[in-house]
């Protein structure tokens, strides 16, 4: 695929580029950036004028749930593809909680094919850490790791055996995979739905502590200590969490961890009027966690930002608040929120948003250098906009953040130098 | 809806003549048998009371009272702008096979009556049912008539018989006034 | 009359709403002493008791109080409806409104079904209990005893014992308690607490307390309140045995004692012998406990009334 890309601003904290210039991309590929305007572009060629907008390395959403195989009626490989691109992103990392779940190559296998024929977003697999996410025993990593993984999680539920948690941790290491942890201790956290705190309390819900998460954490930073393996905590979400990664990554250890969008966007008082919409796992937590969350995204402690894009079926989502499930759609309303509620130099948006998810996730780089592919997210930082549920590309939804007004989008997304996305205003 | 003054029917001392008079017809009309005075809720209640006292003058004797709110009985509930506060009801026990007579301050469209006679009849079976009022203004959509009725007056649709009582209002008076 | 399409809490009730409840109750209770207990009020109403969970108390009296306004009142149980065969709450309402119900009481083991039934259909909510929600109607009706035998709602000392972790009661009388600036002591183990019940009360939290001392609690106390204790509970360890429950939080005649001269001793039900409460202070002299129950057909005769009628 051909394109020229005129005139952005392009900016690559990785390769500690930030300047206004063209991309002239060849065959999927970056054949060329020119710095300055006066460069001699190719005719022929398709352009896609960036001025006044920022050209990013392409945006990689690595906690997503597509839900093929098993529950196409919430989402499929295509349709959550689509939403990726449409929220700026051009790769997401699928999480192996489908039905059944990617636990064997010919899961994995089924993945990669599906999403190379429907898919207009790049999908990286996930594998499970145990055989069906049961806990017990382990999932055939290593040839799901030849099958083209990138990480091994059973997230929607935590490993509780610890023993088993760090098998899983020395084995990973062979194949130097994250082990990727949804952290609740499931015996605090019993037949809870929402925070515990003042707002369960007084809502008479059964409330999940911060501790069911906490303790998990500092357990599992204690195995990733003592095994030296990959450990990344998927959707932190307290403020105990964070101080103990922040000291676990002050002795260097190799942990990662992301947050989602909700858990800097929402605290639990979302869920007074019982709405399932703002019910997920973990919790929507409380306003001092959120301030601590805010605080870590910026001072680096936090890698990345990832939606948890969980879509149900709405018949599920009109349930009573105890019976619906976890979970609401996030990947079109990621970017925006982290542009409206976060105060962010956009090279630290991009490092949590690209560069750090690559790394994480250590799948072969791309960026603004020449022979990359070429995946860019496009955003203009002040255009405002209001998400509006029912116009998304989820086959799902139930997002809490519909009717949200919010400044700055992705208004181009492009995976191997195909225009697969655009909003100009 | 605001109302202005027409006239005044009654002053303090007439008001009272008429409950005067009305006790002693009543005493009359029941031939020394006693009678149980129910007063409609809210006007109904004082009237009532004061001409039980009066009968007690002059019989020596006093009747029993009671008071009847009948708004559960209404036909209009779902009609009205704004819901009636319901009052208390308090009939005496055993009012079976005894004369009954109903007190309230305005008769009008007949449906207030009409409402009485049914809650009077879920406390039991009474040997009579009369009805006393203090003003019949004509009007009537019911097939009711009073027994003793202190004045009967013409009015006009438009009309609003207002009849004020000390207990209530703070003053004894009638006064028909005109929607505006 | 009141301003709105559902009872679903006393958290949002208003002082003013209250004291109509209460007031129009009083009016009612005289119906139920009648010859002839039925008002015509209601005729023609539709009231539907959509019980999720089981509760004859409650249910019952639903159905007394709505069939003394002359309501047509039908009980539908889970376990008798097509609920149980995976039918959802959308569905039910949906199929409720269809038939023109006017009024749905719903009890229901998830707290807050009453508010997603009420979103859903045209018909009257009225929550009859809501896991560990509220129970709104209890609530009232425990103040119509209170302020009847104690001639006011403010400036008490009330005292809230058991399992407060668990329950509606608890939550709907703290909510409707505070906002008259009564003293609510709640009381019971730390794990019968839930977290930040100190601070559940959004604007009258003054008159809220918290102990796991129950003669801290009771000390002086104008009404004793005591909560049912569930015994599936104990298996989940939040305490290790009836016995030692009741040697912490039983309501004996020796620990009534500290309490002021003319307490008054209040129990939801059904009560456990023994476990809460010892008998002889059920059915002692301070004990109200079946004048709640004749009150609370007078207080739900007062709330249908009230969303019903007009």
């Amino acid at each position: 695929m051909d394109l020229v890309v005129r005139n952005g601003r392009l900016v690559d904290p990785a390769r500690k580029i930030d300047t206004v210039a063209n991309i002239v991309i060849r065959g999927g590929k970056i054949q060329s950036i020119g710095v300055g305007a006066g460069s001699a572009l190719p005719s022929n060629i398709p352009v896609f004028d960036a001025t006044g907008l920022i050209v990013a390395p392409g945006f990689f959403d690595i906690h997503v749930h597509l839900r093929e195989p098993g529950t196409e009626e919430a989402e499929t490989i295509a349709t959550g593809g689509s939403a990726a691109v449409a929220g700026g992103f051009t790769a997401v990392a699928a999480m192996p909680n489908t039905k059944p779940p990617n636990d064997n190559p010919s899961i994995t296998y089924y993945i990669i094919s599906e999403a190379r024929r429907s898919s207009p977003a790049r999908v990286f697999p996930i594998g499970a850490i145990t055989k069906e996410q049961k806990g017990e025993t382990l999932a055939e990593i290593g040839e799901m790791f030849e099958a083209g993984i990138v990480g091994i999680s059973d997230d929607g539920k935590p490993v509780m055996d610890a023993q088993l948690f760090r098998r899983a941790l020395e084995y990973a290491r062979m194949f130097d995979m994250p082990v990727i942890q949804h952290c609740e201790d499931l015996h605090l956290s019993k037949d809870g739905v929402m925070h515990e705190g003042i707002y369960s309390t007084r809502l008479g819900l059964k409330g999940i502590p911060g501790a069911a998460e906490e303790t998990m954490v500092s357990r599992d930073l204690i195995l990733a200590e003592i095994t030296g393996s990959k450990y990344h905590v998927a959707h932190l979400s307290t403020r105990r969490s964070l101080e103990n990664l922040r000291k676990a990554k002050s002795r260097d250890l190799r942990v990662t961890a992301e947050v989602t969008p909700h858990h800097f966007a929402l605290t639990d008082s979302a869920v007074a009027d019982y709405d399932t919409n703002a019910k997920m796992n973990p919790p929507l937590r409380s306003a001092d966690d959120v301030a601590a969350i805010v605080e870590g995204i910026s001072d680096g402690t936090i890698d990345a930002i990832a939606s948890d894009h969980a879509p149900h079926h709405i018949n599920l989502k009109m349930l009573e608040f105890d019976r619906a499930p976890f979970g609401i759609t996030g990947m079109e309303t990621a970017v925006g929120l982290a542009l409206t509620k976060l105060q962010l130099s956009i090279t630290r948006l991009i490092e949590l948003f690209s560069i750090n998810p690559q790394k994480i996730m250590k799948v072969a780089p791309w960026g603004l250098f020449e022979g990359s592919d070429a995946d860019l997210t496009v955003l203009d930082l002040n255009r405002t906009w209001t998400f509006d549920v029912n116009q998304s590309r989820s086959r799902s939804r139930n997002s809490p953040f519909h009717g949200w007004p919010m400044k700055g989008k992705a208004v181009g997304t492009i995976v191997g130098g195909k225009l697969v996305f655009q909003d100009r205003a | 809806m605001s109302l202005k003054l027409n006239y005044q029917l009654m002053k303090a001392s007439e008001v009272n003549a008429t409950l005067d008079r009305m006790a002693s017809e009543i005493l009359e009309a029941n031939n020394g048998r006693p009678v149980v005075l129910i007063g409609i809720q809210r006007r109904g209640v004082p009237m009532a009371r004061r001409m039980a006292l009066r009968m007690a003058k002059k019989t020596q004797r006093e009747p029993q009272i009671g008071t009847l709110d009948i708004n559960l009985y209404r036909d209009d509930l779902t009609r009205v702008a704004s819901q009636p506060v319901v009052q208390k009801t308090e009939v005496p026990p055993n009012i079976d096979d005894r004369d009954i007579v109903l007190v309230d301050d305005v008769l009008y469209t007949g449906r207030t009556v009409r409402a009485a006679l049914d809650a009077l009849c879920d406390f039991g079976r009474m040997r009579t049912i009369q009805l006393a009022v203090f003003i019949d203004r004509g009007h009537r959509e019911l097939p009711i008539e009073a027994n003793f009725i202190g004045k009967k007056i013409t009015t006009k649709d438009s009309e609003v018989v207002e009849v004020k009582l000390t207990e209530i209002d703070g003053e004894d008076a009638i006064y028909v006034m005109e929607k505006i | 009359m009141l301003k709105r399409k559902d009872l679903l809490g006393t958290q949002d009730l208003s002082r003013d709403e209250i004291l109509e409840i209460l007031d129009t109750a009083e009016s009612f209770q005289e119906v139920s002493t009648r010859p002839i207990k039925k008002v015509p009020t209601l005729r023609g109403k539709t009231i539907i008791n959509l019980f999720f969970e089981a509760s004859t108390r409650t249910r019952t009296s639903f159905e007394i109080a709505g069939k003394r306004l002359s309501a047509d009142v039908v009980n539908i149980s889970a376990s008798t409806s097509s609920l149980s065969k995976g039918e959802t709450l959308i569905d039910t309402a949906r199929t409720l409104d269809a038939m023109a119900a006017d009024c749905v009481v719903i009890r229901h083991s998830a707290a807050g079904a009453p508010h997603t039934l009420s979103r859903l259909t045209k018909a009257s909510i009225i929550n009859g209990g809501d896991g560990a929600h509220e129970h709104p109607t209890q609530a009232l009706l425990d103040a119509y005893i209170i302020r009847q035998r104690k001639g006011r709602l403010n400036d008490l000392k009330i005292a809230v014992i058991g399992d407060i972790a668990h329950s509606r009661v608890a939550r709907s009388n703290v909510h409707l308690l505070t906002k008259f600036g009564t003293q609510v002591w709640l009381c019971s183990a730390p794990t019968l607490m839930p977290p930040g019940i100190e601070k559940i009360v959004c604007d009258h939290g003054e008159f809220l307390h918290v102990t796991h001392a129950m003669d801290e609690a009771v000390a002086q106390a104008d009404v004793i309140m005591m909560l049912r204790v569930q015994f599936e509970r104990m298996n989940e360890s939040f305490f290790p045995s009836i016995r030692e429950y009741f040697r912490y939080y039983g309501l004996t005649r020796e620990r009534a004692e500290y309490a002021k001269s003319d307490v008054i001793i209040m129990h939801p039900g059904p009560i456990n012998r023994g476990v809460e409460i010892a008998t002889d202070v059920a059915d002692g002299p301070y004990s109200v406990i079946l004048d709640q129950v004749s009150a609370g057909v007078a207080v739900r005769m007062a709330v249908l009334f009230l969303l019903l009628g007009g």
